[in-house]
């Protein structure tokens, strides 16, 4: 109860605060001072202290089952594990909303203590148009969904978390995945500031490298966790279904990945100045747009969780106040200088970066229209479609091949004017590919020239990172370990998709069904009961056609509380290949319904998407990175 | 006449533009190809043509009307006007229960009978896909 009010009304305090960061740093930047005054950083973290005190009481109230906050009553339950208690704090909508504050306020402090070296009227400006959004979202949680709401009469027990995300992945998603978003608003913020103050130029690209870097480390870890847990939770065996929800994130991405490409040619040439702050202002759109799509319940997603949708119209309303301020400020200020191309040689890194970028902008709007044009038919002509899996695949696959061929040879081009050195070591290496691919594919029975040319592209890339990897000094390790990490997705993907195997049955307790002389044997099912649900185990004995046996036991949960049930799958992994078996039960029938599948090299899926970060997460942490 | 520098940016922006026409001529195209269309059970009874694109049809699935074989499932999905029998094999999602809402992927075969290749899960027992609940809210 108590935790409740100081949680409100830390609430409330922090919207005065962001007033008054505003009003002294409006004051501070005239001033004759070369730093930023002492008041504003105190004040800004006097702010980012309110929330996280609020943020504090609300987790609080989580962890005592306090049913007299409605947010709690509708999350949460006495039974469930103290840790579900805890991630239930932002496993809803008012509470992510109050998690992306927290992070917005962290940020900006961070931000102010972490760029003392630069001018001290581009960081007032940052800080303020980042007030800007800190207050929009002040006011969307405090109006729409305040998560301190009371309840009367105290209920005794609370509705429970939707037991999906009962789970220790999807505990931790949102917050990753939040940094990652969150951080783009500090880019978006920063380079309108310098667009303003006409330090678009190398020190500021040297500087905001480090924010795009970390955002798009954070964006990919956290898009990566989301992945595995659909992967083993929902049951549908797969990583990704481009289904709405997913492609909102990979959107930001794409635009973030395109960002940090451009920033290193700013960085070194001083030039696409523009473009960088574009795409810092499309990145950061984006994650608002995503965050305005799933949380409005506009989407037509299977991932859509129900919801409110006069929520969609703050947020809508937000997101075009930003979109035209930003476009303004960009406009206003932008100088018709526009040096960019003509000193571009066309065998240089940023060129190469030039074109990676048009990659990226492609399969941008590939998704964008692809995740936009149903909502957009069914507001014009009331007509329900979908999207699916075909369409993506139809568009993208196609361009893949020249991407990857075109990032192996980009990867040792110089600056500025380049040649391309080791000519007969790319075409051996590109030989061997295309021969190696050729040896795999030639037994399997799918379609030959595309998949050849798709994985030789991408073996290719393999290949000339992995000897970029032994033979080079230190100087571009960041680059490489990421493009090959990079290469090492592809891979997997390509495989995974041409390899994977499924059988799904119904099947009776005791029964055997046999495939390919292979056998998947239902031999008992027990039941358990864990602290908030009961399950029922399947054992299953899968006899594979070399005669190894190996056991499986997948899961049925049915909880107390939301009475819901769940399948947990078993999946087997070893570095080849993830056995995969979950079990359904129709309700009053004494069928189960099970799909078996064999998913090769999802293992290293996750562990090259790690690679990816890694790279980025080198390139943080060294100094003179490129020197 | 120009220098070479206008007429090197003068081709860089025909370059861009036509790749950009070419990138949303192919996007659409297959857009065209590729696109599902959600119907009720009212809906297929009033279509003049039929034709084999995959469709998505919603509704409740009808009280009493899942039988299960070991190779397939057989239910029957109703917006409480009209009704259509739907024959599927493959994967069950859990909250496939009778007299809740369903979405099926798959082919028509006729006006009263579906091939589905697709049964969409849900997340959350109440939610219901909006194709569903304006297809029983209309009636």
């Amino acid at each position: 109860m108590l935790a409740n009010q100081i949680g409100y009304y830390s609430l409330v305090i922090g919207v005065l605060f962001s007033f008054f960061v505003c009003a002294a740093s409006i004051k501070d930047f005239n001033s004759s001072n070369k730093r930023i005054s002492q008041n504003v950083l105190a004040l800004s973290f006097m702010q980012l202290t309110f929330v996280v005190v609020s943020f504090l009481s609300l987790i609080l109230s989580f962890i005592k089952s306090d049913f007299s906050n409605e947010t709690v009553f509708n999350n949460s339950h006495t039974t469930k594990p103290l840790f579900y208690k805890i991630s239930g704090t932002w496993g809803n909508h008012e509470g992510s909303l109050l998690l992306w504050l927290l992070v917005l306020t962290l940020f900006i402090f961070v931000f102010l203590v972490k760029s003392r070296k630069q001018p001290k009227k581009y960081r007032i400006l940052t800080l303020l148009i980042q007030q800007i959004i800190i207050i929009g979202f002040f006011l969307f949680v405090l109006i729409t969904s305040n998560p301190f709401n009371y309840l009367f009469p105290i209920p005794n027990e609370g509705l429970g978390l939707n037991p999906i995300l009962q789970d220790p992945i999807l505990a931790i998603h949102p917050p990753i995945l939040y940094l990652g978003y969150v951080g783009s608003s500090i880019i978006f913020s920063a380079s309108l500031a310098a667009i303003t103050q006409n330090y678009v130029s190398k020190e500021w690209g040297q500087h905001i490298k480090k924010w795009v870097l970390v955002s798009w480390i954070f964006l990919s870890i956290g898009i990566m966790l989301g992945s595995i847990w659909a992967y083993y939770e929902l049951g549908w065996g797969g990583f990704w279904f481009w289904d709405p929800v997913e492609n909102v994130s990979l959107m930001p991405w794409l635009t973030l990945t395109a960002l940090l490409h451009c920033i290193l040619v700013l960085e070194k040439r001083g030039v696409l100045k523009s473009w960088v702050v574009i795409l810092s202002i499309t990145t950061f759109t984006l994650s608002m747009c995503g965050t305005f799509l799933v949380r409005s319940g506009i989407l037509n997603s299977v991932h859509t969780f129900a919801n409110d949708p006069s929520r969609g119209i703050f947020i809508l309303i937000f997101l075009f106040v930003l979109i035209f301020l930003s476009l303004g400020i960009f406009f206003l200020s932008h100088k018709e200088k526009n040096e960019d191309f003509y000193n571009f040689f066309w065998l240089s890194k940023e060129t190469s970066i030039l074109v990676n970028n048009w990659f990226m902008m492609y399969f941008l709007s590939v998704i964008l229209i692809g995740t936009v044009y149903p909502i957009f038919l069914d507001v014009v002509t009331a007509e329900k479609i979908s999207v699916g899996p075909p369409f993506y695949h139809k568009l993208i696959a196609p361009f893949l091949a020249p991407f990857l061929i075109f990032m192996a040879f980009a990867i040792k081009l110089k600056w500025i004017k380049s040649k391309i050195e080791n000519r007969y070591s790319l075409i051996i290496l590109f030989l061997t590919s295309l021969f190696l691919t050729f040896l795999i594919i030639k037994n399997l029975s799918t379609d030959l020239l595309f998949y050849t040319v798709l994985i030789s592209a991408a073996f290719f890339l393999f290949f000339t990172t992995l000897k970029e990897l032994f033979i080079q000094k230190l100087k571009n390790i960041p680059q490489t370990v990421a493009h090959f990490g990079f290469s090492l997705l592809m891979l997997s993907i390509l495989f995974n998709s041409i390899l994977s195997s499924e059988i799904i049955t119904n099947i009776k307790i005791g029964e055997r069904y046999n495939y390919n002389k292979s056998q998947i044997f239902f031999e008992k099912i027990e039941e358990k009961k864990g602290s908030n649900f009961n399950s029922i185990i399947g054992y299953f004995k899968i006899t594979n056609e070399n005669g190894k046996i190996i056991q499986l036991k997948p899961e049925i949960r049915i909880y107390n509380q939301p009475k819901i049930i769940t399948s947990e799958a078993d999946i087997k992994t070893t570095f080849l290949e993830d056995k995969f078996l979950v079990m359904n039960i129709v309700k009053g029938n004494e069928y189960f319904n099970i799909r078996y599948q064999t998913k090769p090299f999802m293992f290293w899926i996750w562990i090259s998407v790690l690679l990816l970060s890694t790279g980025g997460l080198i390139s943080v942490l060294k100094k003179n990175y490129e020197k | 006449m120009y220098g070479k520098k206008v007429k090197l940016r003068f081709l860089f922006l025909i370059l861009i533009l036509i790749s950009a026409i070419l990138s949303v001529f192919l996007i659409l195209q297959s857009l065209e190809e590729n696109v599902v269309y959600f119907q009720s059970p009212s809906e297929i009874k009033s279509l003049v043509e039929l034709n084999n694109k995959k469709i998505r049809v919603g509704g409740m699935v009808k009280e009493q009307s899942i039988v299960i074989k070991s190779n397939e499932v057989k239910f029957i999905i109703t917006d409480f006007i009209n009704e259509i029998s739907v024959t599927y094999s493959g994967a069950i999602p859990n909250l496939f229960v009778e007299g809740k809402g369903v979405v099926a992927e798959g082919f028509l075969k006729d006006r009263n009978y579906f091939f589905a290749t697709k049964i969409l899960a849900k997340h959350d027992e109440n939610y219901m896909p909006p194709e569903v609940n304006q297809a029983i809210g209309d009636k």
